[in-house]
Parts: structure tokens; C-alpha cells; sequence
């Protein structure tokens, strides 16, 4: 089968740039090209980087001659709006930062670019990454590329379509409560959170600082293998990165589940889960078993309590990481009389409706008399969930679940209800409070839509992670199926 | 848990956030149903449980301190709205209407 350009894998385009059968420029117009048919329709780029694209393929191309190509140069990625870049806008999906240039790079844009990466775009988020659908950008929603009258998922939707449609090859998203793994469950694409500590944060635009992690999407769990490996890493600008060597998670990819013990939790069902997706998960666990794993039933109690204390945990923390909008040092500052009166009408104009939520109900659970019954007990709650995966990480090496209760739903079905909207991330959000990794890999299809099986590892196992995800993908037909566009 | 609107303007004051009444309606209502549904927290007795505030094992982390160059300030000062020579210029903080909430 002899692929369109834009839908190579990281891997395949690696070998055909270093055998120079293709140039690293060509590869590049490809993708630009195809970001110029489809956004008019799916609208994953907040700015499409052509000129800054081109200039890189065209460096790529020279080391690539030279015999100098580390893993990931000349290739497409298209960044997370919420990512820092000196040589493209960053505005977070948000009007209170529009036109925002950041004077320096986010760590994990600095080593790709060392790598010799193309970067595509800027690509779409709810704003702040404060959402599930991507309908919080103030510049409008992404599309699902399988359906476009349907959410890509949240709140990292743009990079997610993105790499779903070709318009990329890989993406970089992050994950605060699921916008990594949910998205890609709905686009069909693999997604992965690193344990809390194992990507810097440095440069990522802060939502919720003892949640957020940045992680790769990619069409094969071999693809966001290599583009983890380039991203992680302790950084000494980030005092909450990890001092935990990067091993090669490239290299541990292979063979079959035989000696895996693999943990189905329980609790991972909730009234409201489509029939489809429980059939598909059900199924893909059962090709775990095929492939060899042990299966163990495991229980963890807390789950259902995670999606409260979540929404008191990363509301109080983003009602802090916000405050630094205030129309005096960048971004959107309204004429006022008086300073109070610059802040509270810059920040009134500039956030969009969910982030005013998310502010209100932070500030209101840090707030004097309400300190103790919302954000302690939610710290207190907090150890419990972890102390679930903890106790069942002693009897499994990973444990699966349903990435989410249901397929992509139609745009602005849950819109009006924040707390439907907040149901989306119940499966995901446990992953987070506890600070372990989780990827989402594509086990199937619901009414047309993708369905994703969730694989969790214990704090700095991405490596057994993402061999389970890699042995159920090659044993299984979907990672060739395509959205058709 | 059933907020009124002078809950929601305090809490607004709080945060500086301007909020137009509709607004504050609409934040009243769904800020009391969102709070309902983390009443359920109450089921856990929670009382002989350690607060987690992070799931790293890392405590002052810190640098030797020793000078090192910082960003020149043409670049701090690039996206100030307003600014005045190496300043970013703000109204007075001080006096006036400033009341504290």
C-alpha cells in the first residue's frame, strides 16, 4: 500500500527521509496543504505555521543530508495552543491573551526544535484547557473528523483531529483531568499522559499545577513512543519535574501479555455508558487474554468521588494560575479609572463563561470559612484515590477501563449543563489525582464513532503502559481505519 | 448548597472578576447545583486522612545562588499594554477607591 504523505507514520517517514526518497519540505507542503483543505471544515489550527514550517523542513533537509537526523527531524507536529512558542502567537483559545507573543519557548517546544521537528500550527483547546469538547475556545469548536457535526473531545481537541486527519503526523496535548486521553479516545488516535513529573511543565500555560502533564498524540503507540522519549526528562526549570531517567519506551515495545497480570477495575461503569463502547471494551479486554495477560478483577472504592473532588482540587488551583490576567504585563487591558476597575473589567471581558466558573468555584473553595470543607477534605479525598491504585497496583501491572462512558456527542448537546459536560472526563480524572500514567488506544467503533480502552500504569511505568497498549494495537485491525475527508 | 447572589459578588470581589448581573443570576444557579453535586464528598469520613497536596516525592527543590542572566527587559516589557521607560505603568494601587473585600 503505498501511503499519501500525510499519512505516514513518524517511523515510515523517518526511513524514507533518511533513504532521501522524500525530502523533509515535501513532506511538509503535503501537510500544509492538506491543513489548507480540511480547516475550513474541522478548524484544528488557531494559527497554521507555514512560514516557520517551511524554514524548518528546509534546516531538516540539510542535517538530514548531513547524516544528522535525530528521531523526530523533519517531521510534523502541531502544538497545543496552550504551549509556549517564541515564533508563533499563544493565546491559551482565550481573548484575555490575544495576540500574546511569548518571549521564550516551553521546554518541550525547545527539544523538539532541537530535534529538528516541523512545527504545523497552533492548534485549537477549550480555553485555559478548561473543558471536554473543545467548544470553550473562544475562536469556535474543532470537529470531529469522523463526524463533524460531533465534539472532538476536550479540552486537547485541536491536536487530537489534528493528527486524526493528517493535518500532522504527531501532536502534543495536555492532560489535567483526561484532555489528552478523552480527546484522543474520540478522535480515534492514541493518547498519552505521562505520570505527574515525567514531562515538563515549563512553558505550559498552567491550568491546575499539581494535575497538568503535556503528552503525545499519535496515530500508532510506536509514534507517541518516540515523541514521549524526546518530550521527557527532568528540567532544572521545573521544580516539579521528576530526577527519574527517560528510558527507551521505543525499545520495550513487543512480544506478547504472557506474565502481565492486567487489573479490569470494577468501578468503571456509570449509569449513562453507551452499550457500544461497554461491547467494544469488553471485547478488547478479551484480546488481552488472548494475547496472554492475566486478567484479576480489581476494586477501586473512590472512583466515583474523584469527579467531585476534582472539579473543587483544579478549580482552586486554576483560580490561583489565573490571577496573573490582569491587563498590566500582557494581553487584553480595558481602560479603566482605577486599577481594581482595569482587573475586574479585563478579566470580565477577556474569560470566556467556563473559565469564570472555574475561577468562581476555586476562589470560593479557597475562601475564608470554606477552606477546610471543600479544598482539605478534597486534598483528604485525594490520598484515598491514590491509595486505590497504590493497593491494586500490588496485585496488577496495569489496570484497564473504558477511556470514556461514551462516543464523541453532537455539538452543543452538552452545553448547557456544565456538570453533563464535566461527566465526560468520570473515567479519566482518577488517573490524574493519583499522579500515575494512562493511555488511550483505539479498541473499536460505536455508530460510526471511535471507542477507546484506557490502559493505567503505575507512577513512571509508561514503559509497561504503553506495551500492553502497543500488543492490543498490533493485534488488533484499527489503527489502519481512517476518517474519510 | 444553595448560594445567593451576595455570595456570588463576594466571591467575585475576591477574584476580581466583573460580572454583569445576568451573569451573576446564571453563576448563582449553576455554581449552587455544581456544589450539590460535591455534597456527595460528605459520604467519606475523611477525619484520620493526610491531606495529599502533590503525588511527587519532591521538596525544596533549589538552585545554588549564584547570578545568572535573566530575560533583557525589551522582552519582559515586549507585550506590556502600557509602559513608562523599564516599567510597566499601572494606575495607583494606592488610595481612593482600593476598599477591600
Amino acid at each position: 500500500m503505498t501511503r499519501e504523505l500525510w499519512d505516514l507514520s513518524a517511523v515510515e517517514a523517518r526511513r524514507l527521509l533518511d533513504a532521501r526518497e522524500i525530502s523533509a519540505l515535501e513532506l511538509t507542503e503535503a501537510h500544509l496543504a492538506r491543513i489548507e483543505r480540511l480547516e475550513p471544515v474541522l478548524f484544528c489550527h488557531i494559527e497554521v505555521m507555514g512560514d516557520v514550517a517551511r524554514t524548518q523542513a528546509v534546516e531538516a533537509d540539510r542535517r538530514i543530508a548531513a547524516g544528522d537526523a535525530a528521531p523526530l527531524t523533519g517531521i510534523q507536529v502541531s502544538l497545543k495552543d496552550v504551549l509556549v512558542t517564541v515564533d508563533a502567537p499563544t493565546t491559551a483559545a482565550s481573548q484575555i491573551l490575544k495576540g500574546y507573543r511569548s518571549p521564550y519557548d516551553a521546554t518541550v517546544v525547545r527539544r523538539l526544535r532541537e530535534q529538528g521537528a516541523v512545527f504545523v500550527g497552533k492548534a485549537n483547546t477549550d480555553e485555559f484547557a478548561m473543558g471536554s469538547s473543545t467548544e470553550n475556545s473562544s475562536f469556535g469548536p474543532t470537529r470531529n473528523p469522523w463526524k463533524t457535526t460531533t465534539v472532538p473531545g476536550g479540552s486537547s481537541g485541536g491536536p487530537a483531529a489534528a493528527v486524526a486527519a493528517g493535518e500532522a503526523i504527531v501532536s502534543l496535548g495536555s492532560d489535567t483531568g483526561g484532555s489528552i486521553r478523552q480527546p484522543a479516545g474520540f478522535c480515534g488516535v492514541v493518547g498519552v499522559k505521562p505520570t505527574y513529573g515525567r514531562v515538563s511543565r515549563y512553558g505550559l500555560i498552567a491550568f491546575g499545577s499539581s494535575l497538568d502533564q503535556i503528552g503525545p498524540f499519535a496515530r500508532s503507540v510506536e509514534d507517541a513512543a518516540i515523541l514521549l522519549e524526546a518530550i521527557a526528562g527532568h528540567d532544572p526549570f521545573d521544580s516539579t519535574s521528576a530526577p527519574v531517567p527517560v528510558p527507551n519506551y521505543r525499545a520495550g515495545l513487543g512480544g506478547d501479555l504472557r506474565g502481565t497480570r492486567i487489573g479490569v477495575a470494577q468501578e468503571y461503569n456509570v449509569s449513562g455508558m453507551e452499550p457500544g463502547v461497554e461491547t467494544a471494551v469488553a471485547t478488547a479486554v478479551q484480546r488481552l487474554e488472548e494475547l496472554g495477560a492475566e486478567l484479576v478483577p480489581v476494586s477501586l472504592p473512590h472512583t466515583k468521588y474523584a469527579l467531585p473532588t476534582y472539579y473543587i482540587t483544579a478549580p482552586a488551583e486554576a483560580s490561583a494560575n489565573l490571577a496573573r490576567y490582569d491587563g498590566v504585563k500582557y494581553g487584553l487591558s480595558v481602560e479603566a479609572g482605577s486599577l481594581r476597575e482595569q482587573y475586574e473589567r479585563t478579566r470580565g471581558e477577556g474569560f470566556g463563561a467556563e473559565v469564570k466558573r472555574r475561577i468562581m468555584l476555586g476562589t470560593y473553595a479557597l475562601s475564608s470559612g470554606y477552606y477546610d470543607a471543600y479544598y482539605v477534605k478534597a486534598q483528604k479525598v485525594r490520598t484515598l484515590l491514590k491509595q486505590d491504585f497504590d493497593q491494586a497496583f500490588e496485585q496488577v501491572d496495569a489496570i484497564v477501563a473504558p477511556t470514556s462512558p461514551t462516543v464523541a456527542f453532537p455539538i452543543g448537546a452538552r452545553t448547557d449543563d456544565p456538570y453533563q459536560m464535566y461527566l465526560a472526563d468520570v473515567f479519566t480524572i482518577p488517573a490524574n489525582m493519583a499522579g500515575i500514567a494512562g493511555v488511550a488506544v483505539p479498541c473499536g467503533f460505536s455508530d460510526g464513532l471511535p471507542v477507546s480502552l484506557q490502559v493505567l500504569g503505575k507512577a513512571f511505568d509508561e514503559g509497561t503502559v504503553l506495551r500492553v497498549a502497543h500488543a492490543y494495537e498490533q493485534a488488533s485491525e484499527w489503527r489502519e481505519r481512517r476518517p474519510s475527508l | 448548597m444553595r448560594l445567593t447572589i451576595a455570595d456570588v459578588e463576594h466571591v467575585a470581589a475576591l477574584a476580581r472578576l466583573g460580572l454583569t448581573e445576568a451573569e451573576k443570576e446564571r453563576m448563582r444557579d449553576q455554581l449552587s447545583s455544581i456544589l450539590g453535586h460535591i455534597e456527595a464528598l460528605n459520604e467519606i469520613d475523611t477525619a484520620a486522612i493526610p491531606p495529599t497536596a502533590q503525588t511527587i516525592d519532591l521538596t525544596n527543590v533549589m538552585r545554588d545562588d549564584e547570578v545568572r542572566p535573566s530575560l533583557p527587559v525589551e522582552q519582559v516589557l515586549a507585550n506590556a499594554p502600557r509602559r513608562s521607560g523599564d516599567f510597566f505603568e499601572v494606575h495607583t494601587p494606592l488610595g481612593g477607591d482600593e476598599g477591600e473585600s
